[in-house]
């Protein structure tokens, strides 16, 4: 490597960039976890400080958990989160394979149509999802979320995951086809590995406003037995008090599962990266 | 057992014609080589035979059989791509033994066939690797054997050697032609290189936009050219095209062999310049700008001594001087 990328002045100048950028992106989420350990009067006083032995309290916590169903409510995201990502991931790739491998009438228009998703927001027919939800009897059912994140997943799952599978080797697909494997073995052990890194992405980019949402489980499921944690966090959220401690502490522990799933995702990533060209 | 045969094949992507009636028949134990400039219609036409790709018209007949809508799997044949196209995900072993186990063969009967190709192939030691443990030379060796383990009535080769260098060119160009001799089959070959093209072939089949221009053996093209094409691009370097009305000729255009033309200080037919010098040792071409003749090549056997700038009179061999008439055909 050249003398000139690697002088010092130039590293302590980008780490200080990426630094201030990190600390910046931090910053909010430290003072959720930092306070969500303080108590109400610690709150208050000195928002910015980390918990002193004077200010440590774990009512947040204790009353979140006391809640009883909050642990329910953690399951019921994870349930939406991951069963909306499996059919987002499963059938945003094969139309996407479709798309981009098959030429037939109307392929073009397809397209079109399938990633038109991305400019209008599905919350626009939450009316007539509604009503279609209560005619099929789905209202307060998990699966109602999971059929209504998935249809907001899928457009730019097509969009972004067809691109990558038009680079996908055709000598490789062909080679397949002349050893006699199917197309579903060719689309689910020649293509998904290979647009693997790129499935992260679309993972990362759909789970995190489905973990978030508090639009759809307010009005499809805001019954007890399916409500998400997000929804269940506006428990504390008064019209006159607002439980902070509480508050807090619930979106800490609400960090927790998107983190795990992150990793895991972005790991993909990363070992997609690095191992290596197609060829 | 292994003859193929085309006919009347179409292909067109959208509007744009990119097979336009090819005609070919190839008997068993062949070695076919399709030459032809990029983008000429040749790898399309071997996707064709290999059921890769639907032709729009025509029927493909392999071994007596019109396979015209039989899948790529069910037509017996095998075919090696110019990426390698190995399965990123298997050992050699299991790249090789794929299509097979897919066919429903006994595994003692795969092992035993990769074991004959993987010998043949030197290809042993690395068996358990994956292809990303491989060299380029070592992965189109693999995709070689997975080809040859599936015994097919054909070979299909898509420029093969086009993403190795120089050396390793020559050597598995060499591994091919010995691969041919020791298992008969029939093979098809496509290139860009007429150099490959004339080394492996048996028949050389000239494509150009589409179209056949012509079918032959390495030298039948060589030593009569159909028409002007072929004549340009067989032979290297290519053949000197002179305007006829220049030479005082009735003939449209005046071909010459860089080979067979020679050089005189003092005499000879065409007076010119000596423009730059190429010295490879076993030979030299000269670039001559002639009066008469215009920029033209000679090749000259052995060294040649011509600082840019010297006259030289340039002579071409009467009996191995082509004529093409306004329609490109050589004019016999
Ligand atoms: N799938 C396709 N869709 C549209 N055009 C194609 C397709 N495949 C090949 N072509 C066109 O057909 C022509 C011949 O291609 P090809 O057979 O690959 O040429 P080559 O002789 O270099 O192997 C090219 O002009 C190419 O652009
Ligand atoms: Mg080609």
């Amino acid at each position: 490597m050249s003398t000139a990328t690697r002088s010092l002045p130039r590293t302590i100048g980008a780490h200080a960039i990426l630094l201030t950028y990190t600390a910046i992106a931090l910053f909010p989420v430290i003072l959720v976890i930092m306070n969500s350990f303080k108590s109400r009067a610690g709150i208050f006083s000195a928002p910015l400080t980390p918990p002193t032995p004077g200010t440590f309290d774990l009512i947040g916590y204790t009353t979140v958990i006391g809640q009883g169903d909050f642990i329910h409510y953690f399951q019921n995201s994870l349930v939406v989160t991951i069963g909306s990502l499996f059919f987002v991931l499963l059938f945003g790739a094969m139309a996407a394979f479709a798309l981009s491998e098959y030429r037939f009438r109307g392929n073009t228009l397809m397209g079109l149509y399938l990633a038109l998703g991305i400019m209008i927001p599905i919350r626009l027919a939450t009316v007539a999802i509604l009503q279609l939800m209560v005619a099929s009897g789905l209202v307060n059912t998990l699966t109602a979320l999971i059929l209504v994140y998935t249809a907001q997943g899928l457009p730019l799952a097509v969009f972004i995951l067809s691109e990558f599978m038009k680079q996908v080797s055709d000598d490789l697909k062909n080679a397949g086809r002349i050893d006699g494997l199917s197309e579903y073995t060719i689309f689910f052990r020649l293509v998904v590995p290979l647009v693997r890194p790129s499935m992260a992405t679309v993972a990362v980019f759909t789970m995190i406003p489905i973990w978030n949402d508090l639009w759809f489980p307010l009005i499809l499921a805001p019954s007890e037995e399916t409500k998400t944690v997000t929804l269940g966090a506006q428990l504390f959220l008064g019209q006159f008090v607002t439980n902070w401690n509480a508050i807090l502490a619930a979106l800490s522990l609400a960090i927790l599962p998107v983190l795990v799933l992150y990793v895991i995702f972005s790991r993909q990533l990363i070992r997609g990266i690095t191992s290596g060209a197609v060829k | 057992m292994g003859s193929l045969k085309i006919e009347n094949v179409k292909k067109a992507f959208g509007p744009v014609e990119v097979l336009k009636g090819i005609d070919l028949e190839v008997t068993d134990g062949e070695f076919v080589v399709f030459v032809g400039p990029s983008g000429c219609g040749k790898s399309t036409l071997l996707r064709v035979i290999a059921g890769l790709e639907d032709s729009t018209s025509g029927r493909v007949v392999i071994d007596g059989a019109d396979v015209s809508v039989t899948p790529p799997a069910k037509r017996g044949i095998a075919m090696v791509f110019q990426t390698y196209a190995l399965y990123p995900h298997l050992t050699v072993k299991n790249n090789m033994g794929l299509g097979l186990k897919q066919a429903g063969t006994p595994a003692a009967e795969i092992d035993r066939r990769i074991g004959i190709a993987s010998s043949m192939l030197s290809l042993e030691p690395y068996l358990e690797r994956r292809p990303a443990e491989l060299s380029g030379g070592q992965r189109q060796r693999v995709a070689i054997g997975r080809a040859v383990v599936r015994e097919p009535k054909l070979f299909l080769f898509d420029e093969p050697l086009s993403n190795l260098d120089a050396a390793l060119r020559v050597n598995t160009r060499l591994e091919i032609a010995q691969l041919h001799r020791r298992l008969k089959a029939t093979m098809i070959y496509v290139t860009h290189d007429q150099v490959e093209a004339m080394t492996l072939a048996d028949k050389i089949v000239v494509l150009n936009a589409g179209r056949i221009e012509q079918i032959g053996g390495p030298m039948e093209l060589y030593n009569a050219p159909a028409n002007e094409f072929v004549a340009g691009f067989i032979g290297s370097p290519k053949m000197n095209f002179i305007d006829g009305a220049r030479l005082g000729e009735t003939a449209k255009t005046i071909g010459v062999r860089p080979e067979h033309l020679t050089v005189n200080p003092n005499s000879g037919a065409w007076k010119g310049t000596v423009v730059h010098a190429e010295h490879l040792g076993a030979d030299t071409n000269l670039y001559l700008d002639c009066e008469k003749a215009g920029l033209i090549t000679v090749r000259i056997f052995g060294v040649y001594d011509a600082e840019p700038g010297t006259t030289l009179y340039a002579t071409p061999d009467p009996a191995k001087t082509y004529r093409f008439g306004a329609d490109g055909k050589t004019i016999k």
